[in-house]
């Protein structure tokens, strides 16, 4: 996937072999062990693990998983509020962050809670004024006028500018959050579960404010959900992920159409649908067991513990991400036939 | 809640959540009537206790309610010198209001920095940096302050040294915790990928935020500025004879109490239990009003 691009079809979007590790102390029991030589002391999270993607200027990329599967820290690292252990994090060709500091301001995100992404002491008006004051996109004496746009190109009142967040409803508060983002002309918004802590009526509100917004200011969208019918909504592409990793990477179609990974399936399988069928009712399978932890990861395919597929190769040898008909999976079993997938 | 207007500002729901507790509000007007006689103690007071020409030993040691020399009646009594012992205790209270004040401020301002820029580094520095804190914290402030006061000597800036010394460490240690819970928050996060400098973030930020709990830590560390203060005075190493403060008119006054003349210490010592207490009090509804997991 991390194949050098000619900046011409150059993607807005790169990341080349990220992975983040947290290094937690190792248990004390585990760092004697250690000293004295009987066991490794290596004991990290590995949150995201070698995630190599693009995103086309004005594509809108799904980013699919149960909770714990890295796809947050893949959001942060592609905003640049975190920073990955190995890999690099590209807008258009240049690092979106070096050290500790962000270099750019062409990636901005919008977090899961509203409630928690605001500053509860800052009327919103200055919130949304601050950073384009601190980047020259406005002067301090405009920037009044710059907010209320901002505001109001987000379906708030302009007068809203003097209230604090604790003012405000949950679906309020993350379109203040979206205008405070967007106030930054960012070309790419990081959208981390922007929906999830959102009554459903609101949800579709903000998933509708996406949709326009994505079209009159030509956005690039990277959008984590664990909700694949807002996805299917909003993306053109989507990637699964599990356990740090893309287990399955394509056009939304496709893969809503024919899953490939046999996780994918279960995922798919698992949303729950409105149809009352007479006879017997269709068999809702939730996907077996827990995920595993990720401090102990299986060395083979990390969905190997779950899967009713799953053979001894599967336990042995970790797949890689190969083109499988229009998609991309990481499955042995997905090889067989193009377009055909593991029979279930 | 959504319909509240603009001028539903915090502070507003600060000023009227705090008017609901009563016992909180006598305790604010008695602070601040304290603070104010001590501020007007020249006015106020019937005698300037400074001016050696108006004192008399015929008035020493007299009992409340004793109409002296000077033809007004000392309420309170006079002390040794003959001194009216209400005027004493109105420039002792300026002294020790001027001392926990000052130190208490100062231990606000040194301790927030520390523990937010503590907080904000992180990693081995912030660590080392709080370290040092906690070492201070497993001696007693009283210690500490003994210590200091006896090693740089007599005076009102050297005792305000061996105060603030003594307690920034308890700002420090509150103002490195509420900071640290905020810097992991998300609006930190968003305000840090917009991007902004790390010091904005901290000053505009983070600091808004952390302060509550800080004041409450503060405003308590006042009251424990004065009496810490009046205990090194009764001991005989905070400040000089030449300034009188109530741990002072205590001492003063103790070598009389088996004698029957209890008022001399007696007086002072109910001044500085109830400043403490108001201080103490008012302190105490704060932390209520700012503690989110108190709220109702």
């Amino acid at each position: 996937m991390s194949r050098p691009a000619p900046a011409a079809t150059r993607p807005l979007v790169e990341l080349a072999g990220v992975s983040k590790r947290f290094a937690t102390p190792a248990p004390l029991a585990a760092r004697l062990l250690a000293a004295i030589g009987r066991a490794g002391a290596d004991h990290a999270l590995h949150a995201v693990e070698a995630v190599s993607l693009t995103v086309a200027r004005g594509e809108a990329l799904g980013l699919v998983g149960e909770s714990g599967c890295g796809k947050s820290t893949l959001g942060r690292i592609a905003a640049g509020i975190a920073t990955p252990s190995r890999g690099r994090a590209l807008v258009d060709g240049s690092p979106v962050r070096a050290g500790e500091r962000k270099l750019t301001t062409r990636v901005q995100m919008i977090f899961q809670d509203p409630y928690a992404s605001l500053d509860p002491r800052m009327r919103v008006g200055d919130a949304l004024a601050e950073g384009p004051v601190a980047h020259g996109l406005t002067r301090a004496r405009e920037a009044r006028a710059y907010v209320a746009a901002w505001l109001a190109r987000v379906g708030l009142d302009p007068a809203f500018a003097d209230r604090f967040p604790h003012q405000f409803s949950g679906g309020q508060r993350q379109r203040v959050a979206i205008a405070r983002a967007l106030a930054m002309r960012p070309d790419i918004l990081v959208c981390d579960e922007p929906v999830a802590s959102l009554d459903v009526s609101i949800q579709a509100q903000i998933v509708n404010l996406f949709l326009a917004l994505r079209r009159e200011l030509d956005l690039t969208l990277l959008f984590i959900s664990h909700d694949l019918g807002v996805v299917r909504h909003l993306c053109d592409r989507v990637a699964i992920m599990y356990l740090g990793r893309i287990v399955e990477i394509g056009p939304v179609a496709e893969i809503y159409a024919a899953p490939r990974h046999p996780y994918t399936r279960a995922l798919l399988a698992s949303v729950p649908r409105l149809v009352i069928k007479d006879g017997p009712r269709a068999g809702f399978q939730p996907i077996r067991g827990e995920l595993p932890s990720p401090f102990e990861r299986p060395p083979g395919c990390p969905y190997e513990t779950r899967c009713p597929l799953a053979v001894a190769r599967c336990r042995a040898e970790r797949p890689a991400l190969r083109p499988i008909g229009p998609v991309l999976a990481a499955c042995h079993l997905a090889e067989g036939g193009p377009g055909g997938g593991p029979a279930p | 809640m959504t319909q509240a207007g603009p001028a539903d500002s915090p502070l507003r729901r600060f000023v009227g959540e705090f008017s609901e507790n009563k016992a909180a509000l006598a305790a604010l007007v008695v602070v601040a009537a304290i603070v104010l006689t001590a501020v007007f103690a020249p006015l106020v007071a019937p005698q300037d206790p400074y001016d050696l020409a108006s004192l008399s030993l015929r008035d020493a040691r007299r009992p409340p309610g004793y109409v002296g020399s000077g033809g007004y009646t000392h309420l309170l009594g006079t002390d040794a010198q003959g001194r009216d012992l209400l005027s004493a205790m109105l420039f002792g209270l300026r002294i020790s209001l001027e001392m926990g004040l000052v130190a208490g401020g100062l231990a606000l301002c040194i301790g927030t920095a520390a523990g937010i820029t503590a907080a904000y580094l992180g990693g081995r520095l912030g660590g080392a940096l709080m370290r040092v804190v906690d070492l201070q914290l497993s001696f007693p402030a009283i210690l500490l302050a003994f210590v200091l006061s006896a090693l740089l000597g007599q005076g009102k800036l050297q005792l305000i040294a061996a105060l603030v010394v003594a307690q920034y460490a308890y700002v420090a240690r509150t103002a490195h915790g509420a900071a640290a819970a905020e810097r992991h928050k998300d609006y930190v996060a968003a305000a840090l990928s917009t991007p902004l400098r790390g010091r904005t973030v901290l000053w505009r930020h983070i600091l808004p935020n952390a302060l509550p709990p800080v004041i409450v830590v503060a405003s308590v560390q006042v009251a424990g500025a004065i009496s810490l203060e009046a205990t090194l005075s009764f001991l005989g190493v905070g400040l000089p004879p030449t300034e009188p403060s109530l741990g002072m008119l205590i001492a003063n006054g103790f070598q009389y109490m088996l004698s029957g003349r209890y008022w001399i210490s007696v007086f002072p010592g109910v001044a500085l239990v109830v400043l403490v207490t108001a201080i103490n009090v008012v302190g105490d509804q704060l932390r209520d009003q700012l503690n989110p997991r108190l709220r109702r």
